[in-house]
C-alpha cells in the first residue's frame, strides 16, 4: 500500500494534488509544525470537506494552498500543483495571477475582508480588473451580473452599496461574487457558513453547490460542522495536530470511520432525531496545543485504544481499505 | 422528579429600546426587542429557547434575571415579582439566580486569580468566613472537574472549555437555583462541547437546578431541554415538549429552521425549505405575524392580524393562523 491520499486512477490527473506540504511557524517558545506534512488530491467539480477542531490546522492548509501565509510562518516542504504546476515554485508575480484565476479562497468574516469605505460593485470590478484587460464599464456590468448569479436581489441598487448596509448572509454573497469572478478551478471556503444563522448558512451553501455545478469549479471545504460536511462533501480529509489522520468518501466517514478521532468525532456530536438524556460521549482532555504534542501519534493522549508503541512512531496515513487512509497502527 | 410549579414566569413582557434622539430628542424609532413574551420554566427543568440572532433571545434571557428592566409586563420568580422588589431584596435574590455567557474569555477578568474569579460572588453576598469561602472555591473547582490547582492561576492558562468550566463554577458558587445559560458552548469545538454539555446535565440532576437554554444551535437545543421554544422578532412563535417540536413542528418558521439544520448524515441529503430574504429588522417589524413576509403559506389575515400563542393538545402552543396548535380551531373556523 502507497502512502498518502486515496489513490487516483492514473489516466486521470487530479485537478490539484498536495504532497507533503509543511508549514512551520518558529516562535520563540519553539518551532510550530502547523501544517505538518499534509498529502491531498481533488478532481473537478468535487467537494472535499476538510475537518477538525480549532488549531489543527485546516485555515493554514489552506493558506499554504495559496501561499498567503502571514509571517513568521513559511512553507518548508511539499508541493502543490495545480493542473499539473507546482505552486510553490512560481515566482510571486505569477503566483498572483494563479489566486483568483486558479484558486479562490472566501472567509467566515465576508465582513474583515471588505473595503468598507468602497462600494460591493466597485470591490468586485476591481478584482476583475485585476485579472482581465476590460474596461470600467464592462468591468461594472460583469460585477452587476455576478451579484445577480450569487441572488443578491435588485443587483443594479446593491452594487451601489456599501458593505455596512449589507447582511452578514448578503456579504457573503458579495465574497462568493468576487471569488467567483475569474472563473477559479477551486474554490476554498473557509468556515464560510460559521458566522450565519442556520437558515441564511443552508442558502449560502446551496448556492455553492449550484455555482460548482454550474461553473464545474472544485471546492475545498473547511469546517468544524459534520452535518455541513455530511450534506455537501463528496470526500472527506479529518485533521488532528497539523496532520490528515483519515481521509475517504463522506459515505465512508461516517459510516465506517476507523481513525480513533473520527470515531470519537462522530459520537461526541449531538444528532438531530437523537436520543436525549444518553450522555454524549466527549473526547477526553483538551484541543492539543501545537507547542506541546505527544511524541508518536498526536492524538494518543485522549485516545482510548492507545499503545506503548504509539509514543514511539509517527503513524503513516495509509490506505486501509480500497479508497480509504487513515494514519493509525491500530487499525 | 420534575415540580410542575413555575419557578421562572414571564408575562406579557415587553422591551423596547429608543434608537436615535440623542438625551434629551424624542426617540425617532423603537427596536422592539422582546414584545408581549408569556413563559414559565418549571422547578428542575430545562427550557431550551431557539432562534437566530437578533431575535431578542437573549434579551428576554437578561430580563428573566432583572440585568435587564422590561418596558412593560412582569417577571415572577418562585411566585414574587421581581419587579416589586427593593434593591437588596433583589441583591438577596440574585443568589438564586446566575447567569454563564458564550464567551468565557471575556467575561472573566484577565487579572484576577481562578480563585478569586470564582469566589467573587461569595465574597459580595458575605457568604461564611474566608477559610470557608476558600473550602467551597476548592469543592467547586472539583465539582466542574478542574484540577485542585486551577484556583492559583490566571483565566490566558486555560484553554476555552476549561475557561467556561471556570464561568460554570463561577454561576454555582452561590448555590442558584436557576440558571440562564446563554450561547455557553456555542464558542467551543465539539469534542469539548461534548463535555461541558455532559457537566451541565450532571450539575442539573445532582443540584436540581432550573435551566434556560439559550442557543441557536438546534441540534444541541434538542440534545439538552425537556421543552423547547422557538422565538422570530422578538416573540415566541411556538413552544411544547422538545419531542412534539422536534417530531411534530406546527409553526412554519420552526419547520425551515429545522429543515436548515445540516444532518450528520449523508444518506440524509433532504430537500430544503429555504426562505429567501434576511431576517426583518427589529426596528419596523412587519404588521400581522411578524414571519409573514417570509412565509409561504400567509393568508391575508396573518398581514393584519397577530397571531396569539396558544396552547393545543399535549402542552404544545403555536402562534400561526394557518397552523395553529392541534386541538385548537383555525383563523377562518
Amino acid at each position: 500500500m502507497t502512502a498518502g491520499a486515496p489513490v487516483e486512477p492514473a489516466a486521470a490527473r487530479p485537478l490539484l494534488e498536495v504532497g507533503d506540504l509543511r508549514t512551520v511557524f518558529a516562535l520563540e517558545e519553539g518551532v510550530v509544525r502547523a501544517v505538518d506534512g499534509v498529502s491531498l488530491a481533488l478532481e473537478r467539480g468535487r467537494v472535499l470537506g476538510l475537518v477538525g477542531e480549532s488549531g489543527c490546522g485546516k485555515t493554514m492548509t489552506a493558506l499554504s494552498l495559496m501561499r498567503l501565509v502571514p509571517p513568521p510562518g513559511r512553507i518548508v516542504g511539499g508541493h502543490v500543483r495545480l493542473e499539473g504546476c507546482d505552486l510553490l515554485r512560481l515566482p510571486e508575480r505569477e503566483m498572483r495571477a494563479v489566486r483568483g484565476a486558479g484558486l479562490a479562497m472566501i472567509f467566515q468574516e465576508p465582513m474583515t475582508s471588505l473595503n468598507p469605505v468602497f462600494t460591493v460593485g466597485s470591490q468586485i470590478a476591481e478584482a476583475i480588473r485585476l485579472h482581465r484587460r476590460v474596461g470600467r464599464r464592462a468591468a461594472w456590468s460583469r460585477a452587476v451580473e455576478l451579484l445577480d448569479e450569487v441572488g443578491i436581489p435588485e443587483p443594479e441598487r446593491r452594487a451601489r452599496d456599501y458593505p455596512h448596509r449589507l447582511s452578514g448572509g448578503m456579504r457573503q454573497r458579495v465574497m462568493i461574487a468576487i471569488a467567483i469572478s475569474c472563473e477559479p478551478r477551486v474554490l476554498i471556503a473557509d468556515e464560510p457558513t460559521t458566522a450565519l444563522d442556520v437558515t441564511i448558512q443552508a442558502e449560502i451553501l446551496d448556492l455553492l453547490r449550484t455555482l460548482r455545478e454550474r461553473h464545474g469549479m472544485a471546492v475545498v471545504l473547511i469546517t468544524h460542522d459534520l452535518g455541513v460536511v455530511a450534506e455537501q462533501a463528496d470526500e472527506v480529509a479529518i485533521m488532528y495536530a497539523g496532520r490528515i489522520v483519515e481521509h475517504a468518501s463522506v459515505l465512508d466517514i461516517f459510516e465506517r470511520p476507523l481513525h480513533p478521532y473520527t470515531q470519537a468525532l462522530l459520537r461526541s456530536m449531538p444528532g438531530l432525531g437523537g436520543e436525549r438524556r444518553s450522555r454524549l460521549e466527549a473526547i477526553p482532555g483538551q484541543v492539543p496545543d501545537l507547542l506541546h504534542l505527544p511524541s508518536g501519534c498526536h492524538f494518543r493522549d485522549r485516545c482510548p485504544k492507545a499503545i506503548d508503541r504509539c509514543a514511539a512512531e509517527d503513524p503513516p496515513l495509509e490506505e486501509k481499505a480500497r479508497g480509504h487512509a487513515a494514519a493509525c497502527i491500530r487499525v | 422528579m420534575m415540580n410542575l410549579a413555575p419557578l421562572v414566569e414571564v408575562r406579557d413582557l415587553h422591551k423596547r429600546y429608543p434608537l436615535g434622539g440623542g438625551l434629551f430628542g424624542r426617540a425617532r424609532a423603537w427596536v422592539h426587542a422582546v414584545e408581549g413574551v408569556s413563559l414559565a420554566i418549571r422547578a428542575g427543568e430545562t427550557l431550551g429557547l431557539v432562534g437566530e440572532s437578533g431575535c431578542g433571545k437573549s434579551t428576554l434571557g437578561r430580563l428573566m434575571l432583572r440585568l435587564l428592566e422590561p418596558t412593560a409586563g412582569d417577571v415572577r420568580f418562585d411566585g414574587r415579582s421581581l419587579l416589586a422588589l427593593s434593591p437588596r431584596e433583589l441583591r438577596a435574590m440574585r443568589r438564586q439566580m446566575q447567569i454563564i455567557f458564550q464567551d468565557p474569555y471575556g467575561s472573566l477578568n484577565p487579572r484576577m486569580r481562578v480563585a478569586g474569579i470564582v469566589g467573587e460572588g461569595l465574597a459580595i453576598h458575605r457568604v461564611g468566613t474566608r477559610r470557608e469561602r476558600r473550602a467551597r472555591v476548592a469543592e467547586l473547582l472539583e465539582l466542574v472537574g478542574l484540577p485542585p490547582d486551577a484556583g492559583k492561576r490566571y483565566p490566558h492558562e486555560f484553554s476555552g472549555g476549561q475557561r467556561q468550566r471556570i464561568g460554570i463554577a463561577r454561576a454555582l458558587a452561590v448555590g442558584p437555583r436557576f440558571i440562564v445559560a446563554d450561547e455557553a458552548v456555542s464558542a467551543l469545538d465539539v469534542s469539548i462541547q461534548a463535555q461541558i454539555l455532559n457537566l451541565l446535565q450532571d450539575l442539573q440532576r445532582r443540584l436540581g437546578l432550573t435551566l434556560l437554554f439559550i442557543a441557536h444551535d438546534l441540534r444541541v437545543v434538542e440534545h439538552v431541554s425537556d421543552r423547547v421554544a422557538i422565538m422570530y422578532l422578538g416573540r415566541i412563535v411556538e413552544c411544547g415538549p422538545r419531542e412534539e417540536i422536534y417530531r411534530n413542528p406546527r409553526h412554519p418558521y420552526t419547520r425551515t429552521l429545522l429543515s436548515a439544520v445540516p444532518v450528520p448524515d449523508p444518506r440524509r441529503r433532504k430537500q430544503r425549505m429555504t426562505l429567501g430574504g434576511d431576517v426583518p429588522s427589529p426596528v419596523s417589524p412587519p404588521p400581522g405575524c411578524a414571519f409573514h413576509p417570509r412565509c409561504g403559506h400567509a393568508l391575508e389575515v396573518c398581514r393584519r392580524e397577530t397571531p396569539p400563542l396558544e396552547t393545543g393538545r399535549g402542552g404544545h402552543a403555536v402562534a400561526c393562523h394557518v397552523f395553529p396548535a392541534e386541538g385548537v380551531s383555525t383563523a377562518d373556523g
